[in-house]
């Protein structure tokens, strides 16, 4: 690892009214590498992915992205520079077809700038790109999938989804907020080689996420978080074996265990 | 979708159980809007209700030739444009507005402005005030863009209640007695034609726009505000796009009024212009756009009709919106929709 790094973390606080849901938390991704955020349950995670990408002003501090200060602008000029997130919850537009989900990402300014796919650019057929899209990230181009309404998709598909609308953008850097939560193992089994592909393809990756089997697989470093303050980071062994970690987010040994099995 | 509507029903005593099954008619492929067409029928499958209603919007002045009514129908198409805008904006960009009324007010004293002090005739002051009082609107709007559902709604209702206060507090725009004498138009023709035909353009553009990559970034803005600030797209710039789109139906409503009763009054701040659309989009069926305006063209003619029981009107006129909430709240063109595009067949089981 070297070189500047793509995103830059400093002292990010955020309180919700008397809640310190993030407190100076600080870190840097490389590019190229899959980066993963762990913590138990309300300790800050999504809301520290907010401050980044912008859905909330944070308190104080600072984030760099490719050597450009972006802290507090608007989400949507954030998207536009190459920084896009995934939500948690999913957010599709339940009243469209899964392909035109994809045309309103595509008719971004980042996307309509940097053009470049098959029959799109600056007046091509979105339609097209879109089910392109939609087929490099696991739905069936001949079948009836895309053309279905959002509504009518089942969880795995959304989060799939989810994913390609970041993918429209032609992202440089995606922050993924759980996209392994709420599948199935066998849907999970069929999501990590397209995590693998995206890091293949060059896009640096963020994930917070509960399914630390899979995290670690394709994770090379991992931070953890607790109730809104960093306690450590690094490679995912060194990370579970440390102590505060153990007892702050596992809280038994039993679960660990569990963690390694594989 | 087969499924959707499928009603069980028992026989007669000890009859055979039947059920009444629902089928599309086939020719709609694997998504709403794109149909597999391969014969003249099903050209005509598609093409006839929509000429039905542009010829059936054409002749009408023939239909009712005498001088009052073809003025309702011009009030009519001025109804259906602001429904048409209402329709758009909440159904289609998530925002609920009450603004018909400084719509009207605001292109209606431009046009009259423009006419009285400038002396431009008609055919420059109501494209003028079209565009210039979309510019207007769309910025005193602009401030509440960020507001959703009811607030929303409250600060649109509220310009055209503040602008009636002030032009007759002030005593500016002619006051209580209004701008008169604004010029008329040359021919009771072009009168009549110009709404008609702006209606016409109004309703199949708008359909056209929602469907475009733009239209589906507004409907984007409607589902989910958040993914489309995640998209990369600015949803207060969208909005703006959307609401100047609607004041500019809206205003064009406004100067053509003024320009046929050929006076500017505070009563185009009227309240009627904000609530009517709304009655005429229930009734007609939300999210439809010709449904809207189906819905003006039988709720302004049912309630001039009505004109002869006085102010006992708004009774009859209550008892109908009501009628239609309760036993047909999706409105008569999502359900003539659903008729035209499936049949219905008995079955037993």
């Amino acid at each position: 690892m070297s070189g500047e790094p793509i995103l830059q973390v400093n002292k990010v606080s955020k309180a919700f009214g008397g809640v310190q849901a993030v407190r100076d938390v600080s870190f840097s991704v490389q590019a190229g590498e899959v980066f993963g955020i762990i913590g138990p349950n309300g300790s800050g995670k999504t809301t520290l992915i907010n401050c980044i990408t912008g859905f909330i002003k944070m308190d104080s501090g600072k984030v760099l992205y490719k050597g450009t200060d972006i802290s507090n602008k608007a989400p949507n000029q954030i998207a536009n520079l190459g920084l896009t997130r995934t939500f948690q919850i999913m957010r599709p537009y339940y009243s469209l077809p899964a392909y035109k989900n994809l045309i309103v990402p595509l008719f971004s300014p980042r996307a309509r700038r940097m053009g470049g796919w098959r029959g799109g650019g600056k007046l091509g057929d979105r339609g097209t790109v879109s089910i392109d899209i939609l087929e490099e990230i696991g739905f069936e181009r001949d079948s009836f999938v895309p053309y279905k309404l959002a509504s009518s998709l089942p969880t795995g598909y959304l989060k799939r989804l989810e994913l390609a609308r970041c993918l429209a953008l032609r992202p440089d850097l995606i922050l993924c907020d759980e996209v392994f939560s709420g599948l199935s193992m066998s849907e999970i089994a069929s999501m990590v080689p397209l995590i693998e592909k995206l890091q293949m393809d060059g896009i640096t990756l963020v994930m917070i996420e509960h399914r630390l089997r899979e995290l670690f697989r394709v994770a090379s470093r991992v931070m953890v978080l607790n109730f809104g303050e960093k306690l450590t980071e690094g490679p995912p062994e060194e990370v579970m074996a440390n102590e505060k970690v153990k007892e702050a987010y596992l809280g038994s040994e039993k679960l660990l265990d569990y963690t390694f099995e594989a | 979708m087969n499924d959707d509507g499928r009603k069980t029903m028992n026989g007669e005593i000890g009859a055979i159980e039947r059920r009444k099954e629902r089928l599309d008619r086939g020719i709609k492929v694997r998504t709403e809007g794109i149909y597999a067409i391969s014969s003249w029928e099903e050209v005509a499958y598609l093409a006839l209700p929509r000429l039905i209603l542009i010829l059936g919007i054409l002749l009408l002045p023939f239909l009712m030739p005498s001088l009052y009514w073809n003025r309702v129908i011009s009030i009519v198409g001025i109804y259906g444009l602001l429904a048409l805008g209402f329709d758009f904006l909440a159904h289609y960009v998530g925002l609920v507005s009450l603004g018909g009324s400084l719509f009207i007010g605001v292109g209606g004293y431009l046009a009259a402005i423009l006419n009285k002090s400038f002396g431009l005739s008609p055919l420059f002051t109501i494209p003028a005030a079209t565009l210039g009082g979309a510019i207007l609107c769309t910025l005193l709007i602009l401030p509440a863009l960020p507001l959703r559902g009811v607030y929303f709604a409250i600060v649109t209702l509220m310009y055209p209640l503040v602008l009636f206060r002030i032009i007759e507090a002030l005593n500016i725009l002619g006051g209580t007695d209004g701008i008169l004498g604004v010029a008329s138009f040359p021919n009771p023709w072009v009168e009549q034609y110009l709404i008609l035909f702006v209606v016409i353009i109004a309703l199949f553009g708008l359909r056209r726009l929602v469907n475009e990559d733009i239209g589906l970034v507004f409907r984007g803005v409607k589902d989910n505000d958040q993914a489309v600030k995640a998209s990369g797209l600015s949803i207060t710039y969208y909005k703006a796009i959307a609401v100047f789109i609607t004041s500019a139906l809206g205003c064009f409503g406004g100067a053509y009024f003024v320009h046929i009763y050929m006076v500017a009054g505070i009563s185009l701040f009227a309240l009627d212009y904000s609530v009517i659309p709304i009655a005429a989009t229930v009734i007609g069926g939300g999210g439809t756009l010709v449904g809207p305006l189906l819905g003006c063209f039988i709720l302004v003619p049912i309630s001039e009709l009505l004109r002869a029981f006085g102010t006992l009107r708004i009774v009859f006129y209550s008892v109908i919106l009501l009628a239609f909430i309760m036993f047909r709240s999706e409105g008569i063109m999502v359900y003539a929709q659903r008729k035209y595009h499936q049949f219905e067949r008995w079955v037993k089981v």
